[in-house]
């Protein structure tokens, strides 16, 4: 298993600099709005890695929530912060993006508001898990997770609602997309999920390791006999 | 009284009827609130002029915030009593279910905060000048769905934020996020009937998010407050 991850980790860079070769060199220019455009290849597949992961962050906690195995919780952990990066990439980007294009910084479309709000859920499921102490942070952790996750259609519906309610400059989408285009965003796709895993993968060995760090001097502290230094 | 005090719903009205109590006595939370809120209001009209017409517009959504603002003071002190006297911990090793304990303190808490509301809106309407272009019992509807949406989270996640470091800057961290497509909702179906527009939809979507996240709440906190 630990030999798969160098090899995991070279095949990944290959992967990411063909990803990168594709989106800046060989995907067709855009017509409208020409070069600056390439973004959408970095913009759009860390939204959906975004997504993903935090899809994984609500499985992880309902089963942690069903069976109490402490390799859910890493999960979950784990997924929720790797998760919050790319959604943070995505909020970074969008503006990135928006400027050259339609002249600001940010706008209330409904895409890049929903986006917002779901780093704000998960943002403050990681306040929780840093302030809460102990045992307590996984089961805490898992129920904001389940609700959290349960608000985002809530977030989706009443935002749609909104704007369409107050029509705003439409970002990207509508209408079909040239197919050597999605073949590039899909490339990128792969290698931005490969080098989640690998930063998930990585994280969660980090994770156990601290784990049993903090275990072990747990025990080293209830075991020791009195008067000893600590 | 029909029910005996063992049954659930016994508990549930035992509880509800001790805070009740309590709180009528000493009145500390109440006054602090009502003058917190007042405080709020006057802040709220410095800030954007009363006198003009944009601020009609926006009644809908500073009403609201100010009501969040009040809300959140009054959910933060809802669990305080409760851990002072260590009756949580009683609470925990009773057999009586974590549910009855929750719909107690969720009711008590939309009881403080719908009179909190009763007693800002009419300082809104005088300050603002307000009037409503659509019916009034949807304003009602409104505020009284949309209190319920902020109290039930609320209470909630004042539970969960017992177990944490910064007990109360927590409470407002994860209400709020959480919160955004409820108060969206209320602001929004709020100026909606001032102006004399159709609110449907919010109040539809109102309704569905109180559903969903009562059930949620009420599976979810026996676990949250027996988390160890």
């Amino acid at each position: 298993m630990k030999k798969a991850f160098p090899i995991l980790g070279v095949l990944t860079a290959v992967l990411l600099s063909y990803a990168l070769y594709q989106a800046l060199v060989v995907a067709p220019t855009e017509q409208t709005m020409g070069d600056v455009q390439r973004i959408f290849y970095y913009h759009v597949p860390s939204a959906w890695t975004a997504f993903l992961l935090f899809f994984i962050n609500f499985g992880a906690s309902i089963y942690y929530l069903a069976k109490r195995k402490t390799a859910a919780d890493i999960v979950a952990l784990v997924s929720a912060e790797v998760g919050v990066v790319f959604c943070t990439v995505v909020l970074i980007t969008g503006p990135i993006w928006a400027r050259p294009v339609w002249g600001i910084w940010w706008t209330w479309d409904m895409r890049l508001t929903s986006t917002l709000v779901l780093w704000l859920i998960y943002v403050s499921y990681l306040f929780l898990r840093r302030f809460s102490s102990g045992g307590q942070t996984p089961l805490l952790a898992a129920s904001l997770a389940v609700i959290g996750a349960l608000c985002v259609p809530f977030v989706y519906f009443s935002i749609w609602f909104f704007r369409t309610q107050h029509p705003q400059p439409v970002m990207g989408g509508g209408g079909s997309i040239d197919p050597r285009m999605l073949h590039v965003l899909l490339i990128n796709w792969l290698a931005f999920s490969c080098f989640a895993f690998l930063v998930c993968w990585s994280r969660y060995r980090l994770e156990k390791l601290q784990r049993e760090i903090d275990e072990a001097h747990a025990l080293h502290s209830l075991l020791a006999p009195r008067g000893s230094s600590r | 009284m029909s029910t005996p005090r063992t049954a659930p719903s016994g508990i549930t009205r035992v509880t509800l009827f001790k805070d009740l109590r309590l709180e009528w006595r000493s009145k500390d939370a109440i006054n602090s609130m009502l003058f917190f809120s007042l405080l709020v209001v006057v802040v709220f009209s410095f800030s954007f002029d009363p006198s003009a017409e944009e601020s009609r517009q926006i009644a809908g959504g500073l009403i609201w915030v100010a009501f969040l603002f009040a809300a959140v003071v009054a959910l933060n002190q809802t669990w305080a009593r409760e851990i002072r006297n260590q009756v949580l911990d009683a609470y925990r090793v009773s057999p009586a279910p974590a549910n009855s304990l929750f719909v107690a303190k969720v009711v008590g808490n939309f009881i403080f905060v719908t009179v909190l509301e009763a007693l800002m809106t009419p300082l809104f309407i005088v300050f603002y000048r307000l009037r409503a272009l659509g019916p009034v019992w949807q304003l009602l509807l409104v505020g009284a769905v949309g209190t319920w949406a902020l109290v039930v989270n609320g209470t909630f996640f004042a539970a969960m934020s017992l177990r944490t470091r910064s007990r109360e800057i927590m409470l407002p961290l994860l209400l709020f996020p959480i919160s955004i497509p409820a108060v969206l909702a209320m602001v929004q179906a709020t100026t909606a009937i001032l102006n004399g527009e159709g609110a449907r939809f919010w109040i539809v979507l109102l309704v569905t998010y109180d559903l969903v996240f009562t059930t949620v709440c009420l599976l979810l906190f026996e676990t949250v407050l027996n988390a160890e």
